[in-house]
């Protein structure tokens, strides 16, 4: 006697507990094997781009906090550098480094989110996850102090940053990176040798080096996969030219290398806020600029390493006060595109965890 | 002033039941204990025999009700005699007593658990937990039974009503079935039967038809999917759970509950102790069958939102709820039993009441459970089937044969039982420690070496090349 099965058509999302918001995949399967994936995208979709053509220069740092809204610090930075690519401003030395502090404190924030969610995925129910939202807390009332919000934190500003922390930031932020490196060993102790952990995610999504820049991926992604890149180092951009700290490589660019990365990164993002707020110049927090900035017509691109990977922004000035173009480059959907060719021919939770594991916001691809 | 919470935390204080309500509490507590303590002594010293007043044991009171009610009625004869023997009052009085027993004590334990599992979890995610409706929280299971209870029962379209109807009721029957055999103290059970064993995994696999009724009724994919994984682990794993079984039921010479408790409490030795090997499966295999995590892939919340029962709303989704819940407190009893020796603890029985004993390992074990689902991630499901069919079984099958030359040593060698038993323990011992690691080496596992784990730093970018560098450099 002959068995056969006939293939079927899963939909996962866009409301399920782990597309990590209005994310939608259509999944062939047969039985619990995945035969070909379809990824839906557009749910969120806000216009974005289109909306940044009405409004000024400055009017539109809000709108760079709502894509990726796990990361709004990285995003306003890098909309910032761009626009002052674009208009020829310089910044001081002084807002260089809060810049780097907080967009590294962002990057702490996001990777905790990152790697509890992860963890969810891969089927530990929910405990993971809190112990790094209580850092992620700390974190995010860091920035409450500094500029009223924890969320869409809108605190660049063209020419430099809105506010300079009030006093009572600095022995906070001190009391929270000395704390950090044990909590960090903690997710360490309790996740990293974890056989179930192992288990689920060796192996599970690789992506060769070779596939990985032909994907053009980005970030800790394309780090895992073995390809030292990062714009931190490659570019330098605000002050990250003066500080010393190392950029984390995995083997082989499976699940667990790019959890293993992001959680290297934060050690890393440690040491860089140290360094920084021990060498934190005095100075004026930011340059004055026009109200109605109208920067000479021509064009500007602006990169900065978030912590999903390489986001860039793409500014054209038609003379006017608004821009006339508006594009980003959003890390989560490049890094998104390969998701098919890692997990067809896998099975279904291999699926989840291989998402999981690409950290994407969905705010951030549809824009 | 902006807020900084963790600098200076606002704590809530913590709430604390009035003395008022705790000094009656401990007062008749200690009574209780105290009154307890000097029934033992009147026993132990041979001037009371066990006999009703000795609650200790709720069995004697029970017992003596049936001689009560065996004296009114056998000079009675009538009609119901003709049918159903002599005892037949007795007989229904007392099935009546132990069933409304059974039934408070899991509806009791189940709206307890709630509680108190939500409450250890969030201890362990370093929150609070419920603590919102009644005291400490406590009130929070009843709030949600009504909240259940009053939401609309959504039937999908093109479901199979009666089929989607059943199974809800279907599973909680097992659920109460299984607690009949158990002993709560030397003559306190509802059905001490002869083949406990072989009564508890007939009755734990049935509730596996009422699943997969809920599965495939549910027109659902998510659903279908859980359905048909809870289906081949529950097959899977019946048998090293019954394997695990045939060791205690080898070892002590009964299928009965109750004797092989006494075994236990005769010995002064918890199986558990004697082979661990037994005990490990017996667990595991008990988490796979509960869907409790590191097994909970029968709904795993991450992957197919929530298996088998993902269409069932209001209080058809409660009842499986409280089910897994009711069957997650009887793996502890059974574990309890089987393998840390049930209502006794090496002669505290005598003075406590051996059902607080034996309510106190259901907790522990109840409370290993909690700790698992809140620590550990979940295995993929062919990672779940490889473990039962290519270690669990081998080795508890090994296990079984070397119980059984134990056995026959243990009954022919004429020593105090002491010795083998000592003997035997260490012999079980480093034969767990032996096996899992030949069997884990003999399937090609190798434990991964630390510098292997951990990424490599680097101060040097690069692109391609980089990376090739990188790679041969390791």
């Amino acid at each position: 006697m002959t068995t056969a099965s006939e293939p079927y058509v899963l939909n996962i999302g866009p409301q399920h507990p782990s597309t990590h918001g209005v994310f939608r995949l259509r999944v062939v399967m047969d039985g619990e094997r995945i035969q070909d994936i379809d990824m839906v995208v557009g749910y969120l979709h806000r216009s974005m781009e289109k909306l940044a053509e009405e409004r000024t220069y400055t009017q539109n740092i809000p709108f760079t906090d709502r894509t990726d809204y796990l990361a709004a610090m990285s995003n306003n930075l890098g909309y910032c550098l761009a626009a002052e690519r674009l208009a020829g401003i310089e910044v001081p030395d002084r807002a260089s480094y809060l810049r780097v502090i907080f967009a590294e404190l962002q990057r702490l924030a996001s990777h905790s989110m990152a790697n509890g969610t992860f963890i969810n995925d891969a089927g530990a129910w929910q405990t993971p996850l809190m112990y790094m939202f209580r850092e992620r807390e700390k974190i995010l009332d860091l920035f409450e102090m500094t500029c009223g919000a924890r969320l869409t934190t809108n605190y660049m500003r063209i020419g430099g940053v809105a506010f300079d922390p009030p006093a009572e930031f600095f022995p906070a932020v001190n009391a929270l990176i000395d704390e950090l490196p044990d909590r960090i060993a903690e997710y360490t102790e309790l996740l990293v040798d974890n056989e179930i952990l192992l288990a689920r995610s060796r192996g599970v999504g690789v992506v060769s080096a070779e596939d990985a820049i032909n994907g053009s991926l980005v970030g800790p992604v394309l780090r895992a996969s073995g390809v030292p890149w990062d714009l931190r180092k490659a570019e330098a951009y605000c002050a990250y030219g003066d500080f010393d700290f190392e950029i984390p490589v995995g083997h082989v660019g499976d699940c667990y290398d790019r959890f293993m990365v992001r959680l290297e990164e934060m050690r890393q993002s440690v040491r860089i806020i140290r360094q920084a707020l021990d060498g934190l110049p005095s100075g004026p927090h930011k340059t004055e600029i026009p109200l109605a900035l109208r920067p000479a017509p021509g064009e500007a691109y602006a990169r900065v390493e978030g912590p999903r990977g390489e986001l860039g922004f793409y500014v054209v000035s038609d003379g006017g006060p608004a821009p006339f173009r508006f594009h980003i480059r959003a890390p989560s959907l490049i890094n998104l595109s390969l998701l098919r060719e890692m997990a067809v021919g896998t099975s279904l939770p291999d699926a989840i965890v291989t998402l999981g594991s690409l950290d994407i916001v969905v705010g951030e691809i549809d824009r | 002033m902006m807020r900084s919470a963790w600098l200076d935390p606002v704590r809530e204080p913590t709430r604390r039941l009035s003395p008022q309500v705790l000094a009656p509490l401990a007062v008749l507590l200690v009574a209780f204990l105290a009154l307890n303590v000097a029934i033992a002594v009147l026993i132990v010293s041979g001037r009371l025999d066990g006999h009703w007043y000795d609650f200790r044991d709720l069995g004697n009171a029970v017992q003596a009700l049936r001689e009560w009610l065996d004296d009114r009625t056998a000079d009675q004869p009538g009609w119901l005699s003709d049918l159903l023997g002599d005892h037949w009052l007795s007989y229904i009085v007392t099935a009546l007593i132990g069933a409304i027993g059974i039934l408070s004590f899991v509806g009791v334990v189940l709206l307890v658990l709630i509680w108190v599992e939500r409450r250890l979890i969030g201890r362990i995610q370093v929150r609070r937990g419920p603590n919102r409706v009644g005291p400490f929280g406590l009130l929070q299971p009843f709030a949600d039974a009504i909240k259940l209870i009053q939401k609309e029962t959504l039937i999908p379209r093109g479901a199979d009503r009666f089929m989607f109807y059943l199974p809800p009721v279907l599973v909680f029957i097992p659920g109460l079935l299984v607690w009949a055999p158990v002993p709560w103290a030397p003559h306190m059970s509802y059905l001490d039967i002869n083949v406990g064993v072989l009564y508890l995994i007939a009755i734990s696999s049935l509730s596996t038809l009422a699943i997969f009724m809920a599965g495939w009724s549910s027109n659902n994919h998510y659903a279908l999917l859980g359905a048909m994984r809870t289906v081949a682990m529950m097959i899977s794993y019946e048998i090293p759970l019954s394997i695990a079984l045939l060791s205690v039921v080898l070892f002590t010479g009964s299928m009965q509950l109750s004797e092989i408790v006494q075994w236990q409490a005769d010995h002064n030795m918890w199986l558990g102790v004697l082979m661990p090997l037994a005990l490990f499966t017996f667990f595991f295999s008990s988490t796979a069958e509960l869907n409790r995590t590191p097994n909970d892939i029968a709904e795993a919340e991450s992957e197919i939102v929530a298996g088998f029962h993902t269409e069932y709303s209001g209080m058809k989704f409660g009842l499986f709820y409280a089910v897994e819940l009711g069957n997650a407190v009887a793996v502890a009893a059974f574990v309890g039993t089987f393998f840390l020796g049930g209502w006794s603890l090496f002669g505290l029985e005598e003075w406590v009441p051996p059902y607080l004993v034996f309510a106190l390992k259901i907790a522990a074990g109840y409370f290993v459970l909690v700790w698992l689902r809140g620590t550990l991630p979940r295995f993929r499901l062919d990672q779940l089937m490889m473990f039962a069919w290519k270690y669990l079984i081998p080795i508890s099958l090994l296990q079984v044969i070397l119980v059984a030359f134990e056995r026959s040593i243990f009954e022919h060698w004429d020593v105090p039982g002491v010795i083998p038993l000592a003997l035997f323990t260490i012999v079980n011992a480093v034969f767990a420690v032996r096996i899992v690691r030949f069997w884990a080496r003999f399937l090609g596992y190798r434990p991964e070496r630390e510098t292997l784990l951990a990424p490599t730093l680097t101060r040097s970018v690069g692109g391609l090349q980089a990376a090739q560098r990188m790679r041969t450099v390791r």
